[in-house]
């Protein structure tokens, strides 16, 4: 398979599954803003999502539309971080991992919006505008949780641990990114991000997360339980109904 | 023939379906008119990555090419990306006459610190507000309220 191909996809499928769980919270969020807010979130990781699926439907060549990309692979076809799948949890779950996961896109699209790749540098330029906002959302809150009452802060650390396991993932290098000159190799961008998410977990009042145990395995199409469920639904009417357009 | 000018002014009038008294040429969307063979190529730029308004815009473009009837297609760009540098003067008052206070300031790219610049209530104008949600009714726009007025009020955010 082409490294281009592959490579967009998976920054496209984290955007797509980003995007599919974010919009899980609508009508769910603890206040009217913070269902308007993850909404908008959800949708500039929606927008990504098409941009990147699309370019990797025209790098492919094989006639592949963004929508047969989205609705019509198996879990194991999907590229993206467990971190995404994983399901919501409890509000601070949320947001822990759009701090983890808003910081990480941030510090990936600021390179690659330099890269060689007109298409990729385009999304990337627009994308780390947007994504700068869901990093100070998602500090804004787990400021306030972690520095709020008893019950909130040790939901916060709770959840700051939970997700902790999922995030080495984001920095594994491979062949692929190294080979492939406008990718950026996720492992240069480990170290400023661990200074950004610890800086705001002190600052939070939470103890530092830390795991002997790191998962792997979702840029090889190895996920969890929990991703098979998520496509059922995301997928389920463009299967249902093969070729309906709305 | 129609000269490029012509298709510019009059694609340029197709109003932004979420935020009805601009056009997509006050808002910067409108990027720019090119020929490519006998074909003119409109180039627009989304606001945002998610924008669900583009479709509606580049329907509402392709159908005013064929009112001048000239073939053309539509193109959506992403780069340079959109900034809110791009609306104009014009735009910027009728956002405020419309009951939206308009972009104010550079959004610096990149670093953690956002720079908290008074907006203005666009009802009674008092400088004195207060954001309630970085995030609003679309995505171009943050939720204020007016501590004068007590009227809260949409802020088209610097991007």
């Amino acid at each position: 398979m082409n490294d281009l191909f592959v490579y967009t996809l998976r920054l496209g499928d984290d955007a797509l599954i980003s995007a599919q769980r974010t919009a899980e919270w609508i009508a769910a969020a603890p206040q009217l803003e913070e269902d308007v807010a993850l909404g908008n979130i959800g949708l500039d990781q929606l927008g990504q999502a098409r941009s990147l699926l699309q370019y990797a439907g025209a790098v492919e060549g094989a006639g592949r539309s963004e929508d047969d990309l989205a609705y019509l692979r198996d879990e194991r076809d999907f590229l993206n971080l467990q971190l995404c799948e994983l399901p919501n949890g409890d509000f601070a779950h949320a947001m822990a991992r759009l701090l983890y996961f808003a910081t990480y896109q941030q510090l990936l699209y600021d390179e690659l919006r330099g890269c060689d790749d007109e298409q990729l540098a385009g999304v990337a330029g627009k994308a780390v505008k947007e994504v700068a906002y869901h990093v100070d959302h998602a500090t804004q809150w787990v400021l306030r949780l972690g520095d709020g009452t008893e019950e909130s802060h040790r939901r916060m650390e709770l959840a700051l641990d939970a997700l902790w396991p999922y995030t080495a993932e984001m920095f594994e290098s491979d062949e692929l990114v190294r080979r492939l000159a406008v990718a950026v190799d996720p492992s240069t961008l480990q170290d400023e991000w661990t200074r950004r998410v610890m800086a705001v977990i002190d600052e939070s009042t939470c103890g530092r997360p830390s795991a002997s145990y790191q998962h792997s395995g979702g840029r090889q199409g190895r996920h969890t339980e929990h991703l098979g469920y998520l496509l059922a639904e995301l997928q389920h009417v463009a299967r249902s109904y093969p070729g309906a357009t709305w | 023939m129609v000269t490029d000018t012509a298709i510019l002014e009059a694609v340029g009038e197709v109003a932004d379906p979420e935020v009805p008294v601009l056009t997509i040429a006050d808002l910067g969307v409108l990027r720019g008119v090119r020929h490519e063979g006998h074909e003119v190529v409109v180039t627009i730029t989304p606001t945002y990555s998610g924008c669900p308004a583009m479709d509606l815009i580049r329907h509402e473009v392709e159908l005013t090419l064929q009112a001048l009837q000239v073939d053309g297609r539509v193109e959506t760009v992403l780069s340079p990306a959109w900034t809110t540098d791009w609306m104009s003067e014009a735009g910027k008052a009728k956002l405020t006459e419309y009951g939206i206070a308009p972009p104010t300031g550079r959004r610096a790219v990149g670093g953690p610190v956002m720079l908290s610049l008074t907006v203005r209530c666009p009802l009674c104008g008092s400088p004195d507000t207060t954001e309630l949600s970085h995030f609003g009714s679309t995505s171009c726009k943050s939720l204020w309220r007016c501590n004068s007025c007590r009227e809260p009020f949409d802020h088209f955010k610097a991007l």
